[in-house]
C-alpha cells in the first residue's frame, strides 16, 4: 500500500509498504477513505517530538471502511468508522473513569518507560506519533491497522457524508474537551488563544456551554474571520496589545477562563518567545510556552485555565506566582476522545455544530508531502486538509 | 541488617542494605541485588494468582523465558535469554505458596543465576488486585555483569517491570499491545 512515511525533519514521503494484517483479536483493518494533517503533525514535521524514527507512518485523525475483523472485534466487514487518536482498551481502572487518553494497555511495555521517565507514568498508545506513544503506524495511508476495534471506533450512519464526522476522531471533541475543561458559567467571557481547528473549535463549544463572550486571539485575519462567524469578537496580536485589549473589553475583570490552543510551537515575536526559540535550538528548552504564559496572566483572579496545546517537554518562566496569587484552576491533557464521540456525533447529525467550513484543501493521499508543506507555510488559507487515498491526483 | 526506618518497600530503599532486607523475609533468601516492583490489575486476586500458578502461562507474558518445565508440584525448570545470545538455566523450587495470595521460590544449587523472591497478590477493592514481584538474584558477572545485562536490556529489574506490565495487558484486555503491522512482524518484535 501506500502511505506517508516520515524521514527527518521538513522530509515527509510517499512509501509503498506492506499492507497491514490483523494480529491480536480485538483488531481490525480499516481501508481509509479520509484523513487529516492535524496542527501537532507539524510538530513531527518541525522535528520537536523525539522517538521519531526514518520510516514511521504519520496520522491519527482518519476514518474509513472496515475491510478485515479479528476474532473478537465486534465491527463488521463495510461499516464505515471514524477511529479515536487515543488507543484505549476500555476495560482498564483508567478507561472505566472514562480517562481513556490514560490508558496504559494499548502502549507496548517497552515504550512505556520513556514516558514514565519523562513524565512519571506510561500515557495511552497513539496512532502515527513516535515511538514514546508506540510506534503504531498511523492513518495517512491506505490501510491501517486499529487495535481494540470492538470499544474506539465508533460506526457512522449510511448517507453521513465523510467531511462532516472526520474531525470525531481528534480535534472536535479536544476542542470540545477544553471548553469543558474551562469550566463555563452562564455570562461567562472566554478568551481563545489560537484560531486553529482546535481553537475554533474551543469557540463553538464555548458558547455552546453558555459562554456570553468568546474572545479570539490569532494574527492569522483568515482564521480570525472564521472565529467571528461563529460569533467571536477577535483580537490579532499584530494589530493589538493582546493583555491590554482583554483587560479594556473585559472591563479590567479579565476573561473568565482563558483556553490555550496555540501549543509548543507559539508564532510571535516576544522577547521570552525569542529566548525559547534560542533554547529550543539548542536543546535547552524544549516548549516555547508563550501563549500559556499571556493566558494566565490575562485569566480574572479566581478564573479557569484550559490547556488543550501539546506540551512535550520542560518550560521555564511560567508565571507560577501569579497561577497562585491569582488562584487559578488548571486543566489540560490529551483528548479522552471515545468519551466524547457519542455526543458529539449527534451534535454534528442535529447540526448543532459545523465541521465542514474548516476544510480548506482536499486532496489525493499522494499529495501529502505537498499538504504538509502548504500547512506549514501558508498558514492563514489553509485551515484543515484532507487527503482522500481513493482520489485520483489532478 | 540496619532496622527499617520508613514505611516505603525496601526495594525503593536508597542505601545498600536493601537485598538483605527483602532475602532476611524470603523462607529461603538468596542474591545480593534486589528488583522489586508493583502493578495493579483490574481483576480479581483469583484470577491473576490462577493463570500465573501455571508455570507455562509466564513465557505468554515473560519476554526473556525461552522455557520453563514443570518437573513436579514445586520444581520447574526455567532457561532464560541472557546477554549476547547466551541463556541461562536453573532450576527453582516453591517455598511458601498461599493460593490467590503469594508464591515465593528459590532457585536450587547449580543455578546459573542464584535467585530467590516472592510474587503477591493483594485486594485493592475497585481497583482489582496490586501484584508485587520482588526478585533477590546474584547477577553473572558481579557489577559488570549487572551492567551488561543492563545494556541487553536483560536486567532483572527492567525485565520485571516490562513483564508485569504486559502481565497487566493480557489479563485486563486478553492481549498485549503491539505496534506489529503483521504476524511475522509481531514474532520479530518479541512481545
Amino acid at each position: 500500500m501506500k502511505a506517508l512515511a516520515w524521514h527527518g525533519k521538513h522530509d515527509v514521503r510517499i512509501d509503498t509498504v506492506d499492507d497491514p494484517e490483523i494480529v491480536n483479536p480485538r483488531d481490525c483493518i480499516i481501508k481509509v477513505t479520509s484523513t487529516a494533517i492535524c496542527g501537532s503533525d507539524l510538530h513531527l514535521y518541525d522535528g520537536y517530538i523525539p522517538t521519531m524514527q526514518a520510516g514511521d507512518i504519520l496520522g491519527h485523525e482518519f476514518m474509513g471502511e472496515v475491510v478485515e475483523v479479528g476474532a473478537k472485534s465486534t465491527l463488521k466487514k463495510g461499516q464505515r468508522v471514524v477511529v479515536p487518536f487515543t488507543i484505549a482498551c476500555g476495560s482498564c481502572y483508567h478507561c472505566n473513569k472514562h480517562q481513556y487518553s490514560a490508558c496504559p494497555n494499548g502502549l507496548p511495555a517497552d515504550n512505556q518507560d520513556i514516558a514514565q521517565e519523562l513524565y512519571g507514568h506510561e500515557m495511552s498508545g497513539l496512532f502515527g506519533y513516535s515511538h514514546m506513544t508506540g510506534g503504531y503506524a498511523g492513518g495517512q495511508a491506505e490501510y491501517v491497522r486499529v487495535p481494540f476495534s470492538d470499544v474506539g471506533p465508533i460506526v457512522i450512519p449510511d448517507g453521513v457524508a465523510d467531511d462532516k464526522v472526520l474531525f470525531l476522531s481528534d480535534i472536535l471533541p479536544t476542542g470540545w474537551q477544553a471548553a469543558e475543561y474551562a469550566q463555563i458559567e452562564p455570562g461567562d467571557t472566554v478568551a481563545v488563544w489560537g484560531c486553529g481547528p482546535v481553537g475554533l473549535f474551543a469557540v463553538q463549544s464555548a458558547f455552546l456551554m453558555g459562554a456570553e463572550r468568546v474572545i479570539a486571539i490569532d494574527h492569522f485575519p483568515h482564521r480570525l474571520e472564521l472565529a467571528k462567524k461563529f460569533g467571536a469578537e477577535t483580537i490579532n496580536f499584530e494589530e493589538s496589545a493582546t493583555y491590554e485589549a482583554l483587560m479594556e473589553m473585559t472591563g479590567g475583570i479579565g476573561p473568565d477562563a482563558v483556553i490555550d490552543a496555540v501549543g509548543l510551537e507559539a508564532h510571535g515575536m516576544f522577547v521570552d518567545n525569542i529566548i525559547d526559540q534560542i533554547k529550543a535550538s539548542t536543546f535547552l528548552g524544549t516548549d516555547r510556552p508563550h501563549s500559556i504564559r499571556q493566558a494566565i496572566i490575562a485569566c480574572r483572579k479566581g478564573g479557569r485555565v484550559s490547556m488543550p496545546a501539546v506540551y512535550g517537554g520542560f518550560v521555564d518562566k511560567f508565571p507560577l506566582g501569579a497561577f497562585m496569587e491569582k488562584g487559578l484552576t488548571l486543566k489540560t491533557g490529551q483528548t479522552h476522545v471515545q468519551h466524547y464521540m457519542p455526543a458529539l456525533l449527534n451534535a454534528i447529525m442535529e447540526d448543532k455544530i459545523d465541521t465542514e467550513f474548516l476544510i480548506s484543501h482536499r486532496m489525493p493521499l499522494t499529495d501529502a508531502p505537498k499538504g504538509y508543506d502548504l500547512f506549514k507555510n501558508h498558514q492563514n488559507e489553509t485551515t484543515k486538509i484532507v487527503l482522500k487515498p481513493g482520489m485520483t491526483a489532478a | 541488617m540496619t532496622d527499617r526506618r520508613d514505611d516505603a518497600p525496601v526495594s525503593t530503599a536508597k542505601h545498600g542494605d536493601a537485598a538483605d532486607l527483602t532475602t532476611a523475609t524470603l523462607a529461603e533468601g538468596k542474591g545480593g541485588s534486589v528488583a522489586g516492583r508493583s502493578v495493579t490489575i483490574n481483576r480479581p486476586a483469583s484470577e491473576l494468582y490462577g493463570y500465573f500458578r501455571d508455570f507455562t502461562n509466564l513465557p505468554h507474558f515473560m519476554e526473556n523465558v525461552v522455557s520453563i518445565d514443570v518437573r513436579d508440584a514445586t520444581v520447574s525448570h526455567w532457561v532464560v535469554k541472557a546477554p549476547a545470545g547466551a541463556t541461562v538455566e536453573w532450576d527453582a523450587r516453591i517455598t511458601q505458596e498461599q493460593p490467590d495470595r503469594l508464591i515465593e521460590w528459590t532457585s536450587e544449587p547449580g543455578a546459573d543465576v542464584a535467585n530467590s523472591g516472592r510474587i503477591e497478590f493483594r485486594d485493592a477493592g475497585a481497583r482489582g488486585t496490586v501484584v508485587t514481584a520482588t526478585i533477590a538474584y546474584d547477577p553473572p558477572g558481579g557489577a559488570i555483569g549487572k551492567l551488561i545485562a543492563k545494556m541487553f536490556q536483560r536486567e532483572p529489574a527492567i525485565q520485571a517491570r516490562r513483564d508485569l506490565r504486559r502481565f497487566k495487558q493480557l489479563m485486563e484486555t486478553g492481549e498485549i499491545a503491539t505496534p506489529a503491522m503483521n504476524p511475522k512482524q509481531f514474532e520479530e518484535m518479541g512481545l
